[in-house]
């Protein structure tokens, strides 16, 4: 491995993740719960489709096949998306939504904070970018995820139930494999080990606010990494590509 | 190269048309390098979908008034401040019935009290928030419990 491939494959990663999650919430726009979560939700879309652009120029340009974050974003088979499972599992119910944007937002900002640091620049430019809106995401889906989890019981059990169901995706956020380790040994990446503590001490401190408790159960999914998705995955590309592979080249 | 600085204050802003992009601080330099202009802009959030008119807009400009050596360039870091926005600029949002960003942040962890963003039609203090997030990605949505105007602020973004 050399350092433009390992970089290739992680910065990938970043923008996949941003571009699913992206594509998940903008799936919301004019079906939102209530008119100021409908605009909250598309907002949030819209500044991770932009963090996707970003990253995904970047790594496009490190592939060795000069390809634009569009051939990247539009014509890459299911199996060569390395996004993790949570960002593709579908909108549910609000809380649901809510719960899946939490725990990635609480993962998300630690890394680009550490990421802003990054003896690659351009990398680090992106993250010191990416950060200042992911702070404000974090701030957003805390707030619900406390209001609903605190609010009546129906809301408390809901959200319990989303939790349960989405805590399983949470682990795979912190998988590593030898490209991050190659990475990590140039400084280009962080060691995930403080991005995972603080991780944990935001989700225990919303989760206690919100009179949530963890799930009991320790089961564990993961293979998104490795461009093994969930069986929601294919209908989500399907709607993401239809454009690009209907109508190939076309642009507005 | 005033000249230059002169017709860039002329374009404005897709979204809040009262805004120049000098007067948001989107324009962070003009250079002339062997007979080409050389324009660097920056987004203020990745995504918005203005950044491609603003860019467009800058080019039409400039080359309606003869300019047509010309690069656009984009650079993301350092990332885009409120603090970049000119004092002439959060005068005429606040004319415009938009309150301008406050110096601070929102740092309101989690329910603590956010930021006072005072009504830009009756400057009271007395204002809420309704929503984190506004009609476009950098407004957030307030409301005058005073006047009971729903308005717009431009959230402070460091």
């Amino acid at each position: 491995m050399n350092r433009e491939q390992a970089l290739y494959n992680y910065v990938l990663r970043l923008g996949d993740d941003s571009l699913i999650l992206g594509q998940r919430l903008a799936e919301l726009c004019g079906h939102g719960p209530i008119l100021e979560e409908d605009i909250a939700l598309t907002n949030i879309s819209l500044d991770l489709i932009g963090q996707a652009t970003l990253f995904l120029e970047y790594a496009g340009s490190l592939g060795g096949e000069n390809k634009s974050n569009d051939d990247l974003a539009f014509l890459r088979l299911e199996k060569e998306y390395v996004n993790v499972l949570l960002v593709e599992q579908p909108n549910g119910h609000f809380g649901d939504t809510i719960m899946r944007q939490f725990l990635f937002d609480a993962f998300r900002k630690p890394l680009l904070e550490n990421l802003q640091n990054s003896s690659d620049e351009k990398l680090a430019s992106i993250a010191e970018k990416a950060l200042k809106e992911t702070k404000y995401h974090l701030k957003h889906s805390s707030e619900w995820v406390i209001r609903l989890g605190d609010g009546t019981e129906d809301s408390h059990s809901k959200i319990q139930e989303s939790l349960d169901t989405l805590y399983r995706y949470a682990h795979e956020l912190f998988f590593t494999d030898e490209i991050d380790a190659y990475l990590q040994e140039k400084n280009i990446i962080p060691e995930l080990i403080s991005v995972k503590s603080e991780w944990e001490n935001t989700v225990k401190e919303v989760l206690e606010m919100a009179t949530l408790s963890f799930p009991d159960n320790n089961w564990k999914f993961e293979g998104g990494r490795k461009g093994r998705h969930s069986e929601h995955m294919g209908y989500l590309l399907a709607d993401l590509q239809y454009m690009q592979r209907t109508y190939p080249n076309m642009e507005w | 190269m005033n000249h230059i600085w002169d017709l860039l204050n002329e374009v404005f802003d897709p979204e809040v048309p009262v805004l120049t992009v000098v007067d948001l601080g989107i324009v962070r330099s003009v250079e002339e390098i062997e007979e080409v202009f050389h324009v660097t802009i920056t987004p203020t959030y990745i995504g918005c979908p203005a950044m491609q008119t603003i860019e467009k807009d800058i080019e039409t400009k400039l080359r309606e008034h003869g300019i047509s050596n010309l690069i656009i360039q984009t650079s993301i870091s350092p990332a885009w401040t409120t603090d970049w926005m000119s004092e002439e600029g959060k005068r005429k949002l606040k004319a415009y019935g938009i309150a301008p960003p406050q110096n601070e942040p929102d740092k309101s962890v989690l329910f603590a009290d956010p930021i006072i963003v005072p009504c830009p039609r009756c400057d009271s203090d007395n204002t809420k928030m309704v929503s984190r997030f506004g009609s476009t990605a950098c407004k957030a949505h307030y409301q005058c419990v005073q006047c009971r105007e729903p308005f717009d602020y431009f959230k402070c973004f460091k």
